[in-house]
């Protein structure tokens, strides 16, 4: 293998298995230190730079970091990282007066963004500090898309979510709210040098089985019903609830109902619930407030009397796996199942809709009715209009839509300011030592087995009954600090120096991951084979140095390095230091300063 | 030294031996010795070894003198017994408590001043005795613990860290253990656990007065320029007559190798090495050949290594006392006090 060249910025970025996870790429052990040292406010803002709503997210993220996080690959569960954000925003007092202010003079380029979903709201808090003029379209009364009208009260409180959105607000767009767009064609005609399409993917899908139309004054589509929930159109259903589909959207159409009067909610999905959709927490929470998952059931009718609903029919399956590994759902001929209910969520999927875009204004759609929107720029075929968040490639999440807002600010002030949108710019990346002192590291690298500690909930007797009142506690500082010092610090990287080093096999002795290896140089799969322990894990990259004075060559896995740092402390001549990598992304605003500089 | 401990994760992969233990399960506390110590390498290869061999950890004794080579017992084998004893007695209080006991595996650790200096008179009669043992004299030509001095295997002509020369002429342990009949002699470099590691297994299965001399450089005081006993000086003058590729019953030979330059060697309980020869003509069984080998290897300057000398079929001390098979401290007092008719019998036969 070729020497390492750790110079490149991803090579250590993708050490940081959180931040390389994470969309935004938010610096997550560097907020965790921060609020292990009772940083709230520093860590706040550090995630309030790069994710634009810790509070929020600190509540629902899909929080794609922790599956990656390595805690999770040396001991059973990764780092709480989604519930720490939470904990920096909680305790941070008040930060205004870090805040961007509103730009003092404006560049004259106007900006209309569609949906003041968290997607257009980032393009916003990127673009509006650098002079634009921004209008902000929404067809609903407030600011917030789907954070506002779909996740339940119970899970992200509103004055937590109408805290961040007004930092946003603050910097004053123009805001016409209440406002629906029902023509692309009509707004480019008002001479915008750019529109973002942040509309999302507002459309619920359907279950047409029969009985469906006789019975429709008891059947309603899970987002629908969720936003009417929100609004406070809705505040009550019938005792016996069913709902249908396994994902997220399913786990808080159960959750509201046992909370507006439903006594026996039931959720049902098609296949196994191994399978479902919804993330394990939200499986979670929800059996914990006594609703089950029937799995293996096929929806067959409505069933209906005198135009009410009473009950629905299902087909019990069971998975069969082909030739080709893939699943089939066959029918196990056991007799259909009936459950009865007085109303039935249909949480089934979610789809695009972009009715209001006209064909014939150079944007085009592919044959699933999608636009073509470029994955890195976000520029659809108008180069005048981008698209973001759920809008852009379908339904994902908040912290996706963050990410595609950065880089749809990024494209839109690029191209506003005459550049390439395709030359993206890069992370700023710092590398320092951390070495305090002979046997001192500025950070505490005292590794432990130490298990995941849980989030304190309010009482369900409280919750089940008001369904605006918050279930999770969240972490108080003392948990907080217990949980932050689960972090393994990844961002601290091994740096190690071949000039330095007299291979007398310290490092590799003390390692307690067995990560170092002195060996003859291979070829990488070959190589992987005959390390210390065998590296398996190929989605972590191998650090091999150039080549030792005994011809041999260092090979780190970086699999699972906990960053102890015992290496550096056992190593006589300092060729293993320990240095922190704080990688930053670039967001609209460095852009800037940086091209003008 | 280092002031965190080694946390208890570990690789999710490490092998796991037939005992269920891992190689971390063989650890001992965390060293205090000098970041780089050479010795720290030997401790992982002792580690290794025992590890690799299935060794319960409850049958070794670990015995050592004084110095940093001897305080090394307390970072392996955590779970062993260890008797740290007084400077250059270690070989004394190892063949008693292995006339004692002769179950247990007995590892001796010392230093080259331990053994070479104070120690010198303990060493040779150990030695000479044929007690059952692996001796490991971790050898850095210096008194690494008080601040190093030159020890007895300072060469001729060596600098120390101050500039001093050494005007003395150096003992060799090892041509010693040679002369006094030790029946399984090699030598080795911490600096190279590929030949080390299979070194110390080899020795742990044979049954006789097994010694090891390793060499092991003294970061601190002895790993400069002018020293022979530094990692460089070392590496560039190393002469390997041979490799231990392979040594339990039940490994087979996996790579290839050359007719005639691979020899097995079948030790007393079944166990074979495979050596594989790398100086053509070195015969590992040839005791005055071998003494010869190395005093002129020596005087051009090598530092030769690998199983320089082993016996087919050693005895031991219990041997030629004709000691019983029971270990004596499992004695009770019937077979041990046999009355006064046994006692007459003795006292008649010696009239
Ligand atoms: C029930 C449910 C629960 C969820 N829970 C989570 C969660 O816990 N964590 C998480 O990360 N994600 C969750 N999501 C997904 C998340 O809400 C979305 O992925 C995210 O809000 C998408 O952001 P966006 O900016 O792309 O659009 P949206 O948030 O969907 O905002 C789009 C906005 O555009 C407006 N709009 C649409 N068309 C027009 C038009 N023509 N004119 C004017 N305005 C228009 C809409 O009114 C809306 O306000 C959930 C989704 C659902 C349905
Ligand atoms: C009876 C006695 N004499 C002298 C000493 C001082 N002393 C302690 S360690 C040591 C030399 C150790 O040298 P070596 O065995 O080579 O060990 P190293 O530290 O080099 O590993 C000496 C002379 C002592 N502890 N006891
Ligand atoms: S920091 Fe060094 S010693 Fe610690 S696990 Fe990583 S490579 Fe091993
Ligand atoms: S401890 Fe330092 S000098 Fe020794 S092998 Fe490791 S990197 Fe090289
Ligand atoms: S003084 Fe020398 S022998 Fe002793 S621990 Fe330090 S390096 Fe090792
Ligand atoms: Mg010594």
């Amino acid at each position: 293998m070729k020497p390492t060249d750790i110079g490149a910025p991803e090579y250590f970025h993708k050490v940081v298995d959180c931040q390389w996870a994470c969309p935004a790429h938010t610096p997550v052990p560097e907020y965790i230190r921060m609020i292990a040292a009772g940083r709230y406010a520093d860590a706040y803002m550090v995630n309030w730079t790069s994710n634009v709503f810790p509070g929020v997210l600190g509540r629902t993220c899909d929080r794609p970091c922790e599956p990656a996080c390595r805690r999770g690959r040396v001991e059973d569960e990764p780092v709480a990282i989604c519930r720490l954000k939470r904990v920096a925003a909680d305790y941070k007092g008040d930060i205004k007066d870090r805040l961007p202010q509103p730009a003092t003079s404006r560049n004259g380029k106007r900006v209309a963004l569609i949906g003041a979903g968290p997607a257009s709201l980032t393009v916003a808090r990127d673009l509006l500090p650098l002079g634009y003029h921004v209008v902000l379209y929404d067809q609903d009364p407030k600011a917030g898309g789907m954070m506002r009208t779909q996740i339940p009260k119970f899970r992200l409180p509103e004055s937590v979510l109408d805290e961040e959105v007004d930092y946003i607000l603050g910097l004053q767009p123009e805001l016409r709210l209440g406002k629906r767009i029902d023509s692309l064609k009509a707004l480019l005609d008002e001479g915008y040098d750019a529109v973002f399409v942040g509309s999302g993917a507002p459309r619920g899908r359907d279950l047409e089985i029969p009985g469906r139309q006789e019975a429709k004054a008891n059947i309603h589509v899970g987002i629908d019903w969720l936003s009417s929930v929100s609004f406070g159109h809705i505040d009550k259903i019938g005792k016996r609830v069913i709902v249908l589909g396994g994902g997220n959207t399913a786990m808080d159409c159960c959750r509201s109902s046992k909370r507006l009067g439903g006594e026996t909610v039931t959720v049902v999905v098609r296949s196994g619930f191994e399978e479902m959709k919804a993330s394990p927490w939200e499986k979670e929470d929800a059996m914990h407030e006594g609703i089950p998952i029937l799995n293996f059931l096929v929806p067959k009718a409505f069933i209906h009397k005198n135009g009410r609903l009473t009950g629905m029919t299902f087909d019990k399956v069971k998975a069969e796996y082909d030739a080709k590994g893939r699943r089939n759902l066959v029918p196990t001929g056991e007799p259909e199942t009936l459950i009865e209910c007085d109303d039935v969520l249909v949480a089934v999927g979610q789809e695009n809709s972009f009715p209001w875009i006209e064909r014939d204004i150079g944007l085009d759609f592919d044959k699933w009715g999608m636009p073509v929107v470029d994955t890195t720029t976000l520029q659809s075929t108008n180069p005048k209009v981008f698209f973001g968040g759920d809008a852009a490639f379908g339904p994902k999440n908040i912290i996706w839509a963050v990410a595609h807002g950065h880089d749809a600010a990024i494209s839109i002030h690029k191209m506003l300011q005459g550049e390439d949108i395709k030359d993206r710019p890069p992370p700023t990346v710092n590398l320092a030592s951390q070495k305090m002192g002979i046997h001192e590291w500025s950070y505490d690298n005292d590794v432990s087995n130490d298990l995941r500690y849980k989030v304190p909930w309010r009482d369900p007797s409280e919750t089940l009954k008001n369904i605006r009142l918050e279930v999770e506690l969240g972490f108080d500082p003392k948990l907080g600090f217990a949980e932050a010092q689960r972090c393994l610090n990844c961002d601290i990287q091994t740096v190690f120096e071949a000039k330095l080093c007299i291979e007398c096999d310290a490092c590799v002795d003390i390692c307690p991951m067995d990560c170092i290896t002195f060996t003859p140089n291979g070829e990488e799969d070959e190589l992987r084979q005959r390390l210390m322990a065998p590296a398996r894990n190929k989605t972590q990259d191998l650090y091999v140095s150039p080549e030792l004075k005994t011809t041999r060559v260092m090979v780190k896995d970086e699999d699972v390095c906990l960053h102890c740092g015992l290496c550096a402390e056992r190593c006589p001549t300092g060729a293993w230091d320990m240095q922190k990598s704080l990688i930053q992304m670039t967001h609209a605003e460095h852009a800037c300063s940086r091209s003008h500089a | 030294m280092t002031y965190l401990a080694k946390p208890k994760l570990r690789h999710p992969d490490l092998p796991i031996n037939k005992l269920g233990y891992t190689r971390r399960d063989y650890e001992g506390s965390v060293s205090t010795l000098c970041a780089g110590c050479g010795h720290d390498s030997i401790s992982a290869a002792i580690i290794q070894a025992c590890f690799e061999l299935d060794l319960p950890p409850h049958r070794i004794a670990k015995l050592s003198g004084i110095g940093c080579s001897s305080k090394t017992p307390t970072y392996f084998l955590g779970h062993s017994h260890g008797f740290n004893s007084v400077h250059g007695r270690m070989p004394s209080v190892l063949t008693g408590a292995n006339l004692a006991n002769r179950d247990l595996l007995y590892l001796g650790v010392s230093g080259d001043g331990d053994s070479a200096s104070i120690g010198l008179g303990q060493f040779a009669h150990c030695i000479r005795r044929g007690v059952n043992m692996v001796y490991i004299v971790e050898n850095n030509g210096v008194y690494g613990l008080t601040k190093g001095q030159f020890s007895a295997t300072a060469d001729r002509g060596s600098k120390s860290k101050r500039g001093a020369i050494n005007g003395d002429s150096s003992i060799d342990l090892v041509s010693m253990a040679l002369q006094l009949g030790a029946t399984y002699i090699a030598r080795s470099f911490s600096g190279d656990k590929t030949q080390l590691v299979p070194l110390i297994k080899a020795a742990i299965l044979h049954k006789g007065a097994a010694f090891l001399d390793v060499i092991s450089p003294c970061v601190a005081f002895n790993n400069h320029l002018g020293s022979t006993k530094s990692f460089d000086y070392v590496r560039e003058h190393n002469e390997a007559v041979n490799r231990l590729d392979m040594m339990t019953p039940r490994a087979a030979i996996t790579a290839e190798y050359a007719p005639g330059t691979v020899e097995s060697v079948t030790q007393h309980d079944g166990s074979t090495i495979h050596l594989r020869k790398l100086a053509a003509n070195y015969d590992p069984h040839d005791r005055i050949a071998a003494m010869t080998y190395l005093q002129e290897r020596a005087s051009a300057g090598e530092v030769v290594t690998g199983l320089l000398y082993v016996d087919n079929d050693p005895s031991d001390l219990h041997d030629s006392l004709n000691t019983v098979a029971a270990p004596l401290n499992g004695l009770g007092e019937t077979e041990l006090c046999p009355g006064p008719a046994a006692l007459d019998k003795i006292n008649a036969s010696l009239r």
